[in-house]
């Protein structure tokens, strides 16, 4: 906080230090059952035939991540031979040494590294002209805490257990490169992200039409609107090249094995139902509770007879599909043609009215929380998506600071479930002050000259949801 | 960004440091029979819940004092006797009577780790707090570093929420009584150093300066005229608490003779264990248990103890400042750690405590200081299964003070505060650089004390020299305390009249 050097990037990496001895002191805490699922898949992809990776299934925790993914755990499996070779036998459901523990919180740790780097990529692109010459003030700096230090992203890597943190940072990174104009390598990075998680098909929308609209047509019509003949063909070319040769040598293998359903029935495993174990904070959230609502009311006025409804038990915990009693059922597809229509205007604005980087960053955030709203098995991890993004324009728009503001503390707050075991409480709720504190002040000093980031509707919203929270 | 936003973030996160870390093992987890002293805290909520205060220091039936019997000062069983009265309402089977003897359960765990958490939140944290805001110098920010940097101090953490004790009780009210005496309230901080010495009576390590500073007060001020009324309202207050506290003990002397007997076991000998004192290090050289009587052990102690402290004890009675008080807090208990007798290895807190109130004034050599006893006690984490938390938050604090507080770049003479001193040197060795010396000492020093963390916590001794990683833990941690001692004198003792720290008596 008193740093001496304020020109120099040390502070950076004091707050990179900083969280990461914060994470090293969660490697005890609570892990779900994700730590299972990510230790099988070392086991997998260490023991086993590539040929054999989306075959097996001892472990009902099967491989359900694209080839990247499988990768990057045989990679991780070299590593952990020397930790506890225990933990790569396949048939060992549920291991969980001390040295395994170990092992894989750390390799989460160390993994975060590429997250710390386009963090730090992120933070060169925000303009610096806003801000004060004080440190604390600096809009990078700002921006850095926001991300590094994310409540969201510390509580579901390190203690829930997940590797979001590494794949946010490729994420950022192609951002950040989008921002520097280096869109090549911003498409190779967004490929190779595709291929290592495929939940970011998502915003995968936002991609195509901007460096479709920005990248290939180099020249737009004096008036604004596209002009045919300014396509540039080669790089086209070259950005189908990279494209493809990414997913070539992710999915070529399996493609030659004959695997290519097979796997693709992994990646998409619509068995699993509308809404996850626990409700993702979205509209079929909603719309389960108008059902049962109206279930109940016409049990109550005798419109129907209880026992032909369907029953309908949505919040049990498990994982599966189920009827909607009054209110017709939703399928996969109307969950995906909601998604789209919820995306398409910001979409038209990327292609008709292209506004650079920054205008890609925006439809990046609504295609995330477009797909929250409506997609189908949303888990509640996922509003990081929109959030993180979101931090980099937080920090340069007022606007955008308020609604980062609320999206932050609500999508924050609906993390809570996730962690559910009492030693863990005090944890989350210091993490969650820690967070809310910081970016409320934070960014309140940041627009000190121009007037209140959230309306006082909004202020009582968030303090009810404080309040709730401290009662639960 | 908002001062009281700064203070708030440093307390958030030393809290977090604190819970992550009381989420590990405690002393004697599954350990029977005696288990550690987890059980020792939880057995003295049962003896103090179940029976009669007249019963609670004597060996009964009910009572079996060589299973962890009450031997600390009232205040410690008037805390368990709480705590026993909430267990109770939460699970009665946490201290039935006999049965509940080595009870270990998830939910009691986080009970007894909530009540430490509760005590450093009532009193150690918002002394803290105090002390940075109104006794430390600089920006408002330099003052939040402090406090984050106090708040991160590993060797209270691990001890208090790991090992599990409630060391923070003690000391918290130890930084209440200097809070007291710095800002002038001699009767308030009085009271609140008297409860920490009837919470535990290792507090007697700082009793001294304590003493000395409140009289030397009195005697500047006139022992006639304002000077006595101070005293006397001074011992009025002392003796009132004393009184308060010791109420159900003072109805039969016996009563108060067994008590004082439990407090101080003169029988247990000159030392325990592997503690980073001069007589186990000596101990190597000489085995002095074996050659000295008991009460030879105990004079040649209390002679040793004495001469360690009169010099700085004088100097404070002679000049009773805010800033010489706070190094012969230092001094006296440092002295008290390395000589006296039956000393435990996480008395050290005790010298710790008032070098991390230093920390602004002295950054490099507390950081050096604090991270030395925080080693000298990993035999004890290692054999809780602290090593982990021992070592991430030794590598945090160590980050954390030294960029924030800039300590490297404040090793100078005068940072130092060796000026003086320096001046003594140079007549002899014109061209030595001290600074530097101490800036590579520091390093050299730190990577000898990470290293044999390492080897201690990863290689097995050879089987002729079982102890051989404990002795020498405690030999490296006792030969830089002794460095400690001398240098914090140094600096006591050379410091003219008007110099070095501004805040006079008010």
């Amino acid at each position: 906080m008193a740093a001496p050097m304020s020109e120099s990037w040390s502070w950076f990496l004091a707050l990179a230090f900083g969280v990461s001895l914060l994470k090293c002191l969660l490697i005890n805490t609570y892990h779900s059952t994700d730590f299972e699922v990510h230790r099988n898949w070392l086991a997998v992809t260490h023991s086993l035939p590539v040929s054999q990776w989306y075959l097996e299934e001892t472990s009902e925790w099967t491989l359900d991540y694209p080839p990247l993914f499988a990768w990057f755990e045989y990679g991780l499996s070299h590593i952990a031979k020397y930790f506890d070779k225990e933990m790569l036998v396949v048939q060992h459901l549920n291991y969980a040494s001390p040295a395994t523990v170990l092992f894989q919180r750390l390799s989460v740790i160390f993994a975060d590294v590429v997250f710390i780097y386009a963090v730090k990529e992120c933070c060169k692109c925000v303009k610096c002209s806003r801000g004060s010459k004080d440190l604390l003030g600096k809009p990078s700096f700002v921006l850095a805490g926001l991300l590094l230090w994310n409540f969201g992203l510390l509580i579901v890597d390190h203690i829930h257990f997940q590797y979001n943190g590494f794949l946010f940072g490729i994420l950022l990174l192609s951002v950040a490169r989008h921002f520097q104009g280096r869109h090549l390598e911003g498409a190779l990075l967004f490929a190779l992200l595709l291929n290592l998680k495929h939940i970011y098909l998502y915003i995968s929308p936002a991609y195509g039409i901007y460096l479709l609209r920005s990248y290939c047509f180099t020249k737009d019509s004096p008036d604004g609107s596209f002009n045919w003949r300014s396509l540039s063909l080669f790089r086209l070319a070259t950005l189908g090249v990279i494209v493809c040769s990414v997913f070539a040598l992710s999915f070529g293998p399996f493609i030659l094995l004959g695997q290519l359903p097979q796997v693709l029935s992994r990646l998409f495993p619509f068995k699993r139902g509308l809404c996850h174990a626990y409700w993702a904070p979205n509209f079929w959230a909603l719309y389960n509770m108008a059902d049962k609502a109206l279930s109940i009311l016409g049990v109550k006025l005798k419109l129907f007879d209880v026992d032909r409804l369907p029953k309908a038990s949505m919040t049990g915990g498990l994982v599966q599909e189920f009827q909607h009693s009054v209110l017709p059922s939703v399928s996969p597809l109307a969950t995906l043609i909601c998604t789209l229509i919820s995306v398409l205007p910001a979409v038209f604005r990327v292609w008709f009215r292209p506004s650079g980087a920054r205008g890609f960053l925006q439809c990046v955030i609504i295609c995330a929380l477009g797909s929250f709203m409506f997609g189908w098995h949303v888990h509640e991890k996922a509003v990081l998506m929109a959030i993180l993004p979101l931090s980099l324009m937080a920090v340069e728009r007022k606007e955008d600071a308020g609604i980062f503001l609320i999206l932050a503390t609500t999508g924050h707050f609906s993390l809570f479930p996730l962690l559910f075991t009492a030693p863990e409480l005090p944890i989350k709720i210091l993490l969650m002050m820690l967070f809310s504190l910081y970016s409320f002040t934070s960014l309140k000093m940041l627009f000190r000259h121009e007037g209140s980031l959230i309306t006082i509707p909004e202020a009582v919203y968030l303090t009810e949801n404080t309040r709730k929270q401290k009662s639960q | 960004m908002e001062n009281w936003t700064l203070v708030s973030l440093s307390v958030l996160l030393g809290l977090t440091a604190r819970w992550t870390v009381s989420l590990n093992s405690y002393s004697g987890t599954s350990k029977p029979p005696m288990f550690g002293d987890y059980e020792a805290q939880r057995h003295w909520q049962e003896v103090t819940y179940n029976l009669p205060v007249h019963q609670w220091y004597f060996n009964t039936t009910d009572n079996n004092l060589s299973y962890w019997g009450l031997d600390y000062p009232p205040l410690t069983a008037f805390h368990s006797l709480l705590c026993a009265h909430i267990a109770q309402l939460i699970n009665p089977e946490w201290v039935e009577l006999h049965k509940s003897q080595g009870y270990e359960s998830p939910a009691h765990k986080l009970f007894m780790r909530a009540t430490v958490i509760i005590a450093d939140i009532l009193i150690y944290i918002p002394a803290v707090v105090l002390y940075c805001l109104y006794l430390t110098d600089g920006s408002t920010r330099r003052k939040a570093s402090t406090l984050l940097c106090i708040l991160l101090y590993p060797g209270l953490i691990l001890i208090d929420h790991g090992h599990f004790q409630y060391n923070s009780v003690s000391l918290g009210l130890a930084i209440w009584g200097v809070l007291g005496l710095g800002l002038g309230w001699d009767v308030l901080g009085s009271l609140a150093f008297t409860l920490a010495l009837n919470y535990k009576q290792m507090e007697l390590y700082h009793s001294l300066p304590f003493f000395c500073y409140l009289l030397g007060k009195c005697a500047k001020k006139g022992l006639t005229n304002k000077g006595l009324i101070l005293l006397v309202k001074i011992s009025v207050t002392v003796v009132v608490t004393f009184a308060v506290c010791w109420l159900p003990f003072l109805t039969d002397p016996q009563q108060s003779l067994q008590v004082l007997r439990r407090l101080f076991p003169v029988g247990r000998g000159l030392f325990e264990d592997k503690v980073a004192n001069t007589w186990c290090s000596l101990n190597v050289l000489v085995k002095i248990r074996a050659q000295l009587s008991p009460e030879a052990q105990l004079y040649l102690s209390l002679a040793a103890t004495l001469l360690a402290v009169v010099p700085s004890s004088i100097k404070l009675l002679m000049n009773p400042t805010f800033w010489q008080f706070k190094l012969a807090l230092v001094n006296s208990s440092l002295a008290f750690f390395l000589f006296s007798f039956q000393v435990h290895e996480k008395s050290i807190l005790l010298a710790a405590i008032p070098v991390c109130l230093l920390i602004n004034e002295l950054p490099l050599m507390s950081i050096w200081f604090l991270l030395a006893t925080t080693f000298s006690m990993l035999p004890l984490l290692l054999k809780d299964g602290l090593l982990l938390p021992y070592a991430v938050t030794s590598l945090a604090f160590l980050f954390v003070s030294t960029y924030l507080l800039s300590a490297l770049d404040r090793a100078t003479v005068d940072g130092l505060r060796i000026a003086p001193y320096v001046r003594l040197y140079r007549t002899c060795f014109p061209r030595i650089n001290i600074p530097l010396i101490v800036k590579w000492k520091f390093a050299f020093l730190l990577l000898a004390m990470a290293g044999l963390s390492f080897t201690s916590a990863a290689l097995d001794p050879p089987a002729n020299l079982p102890d051989l990683f404990p002795v020498l833990v405690s030999q490296c941690a006792h030969f830089q305390f002794l460095g400690c001692l001398v240098y914090f004198n140094v600096v006591q003792l050379m410091e003219s009249p008007g110099v070095g720290d501004h805040k006079k008596i008010k």
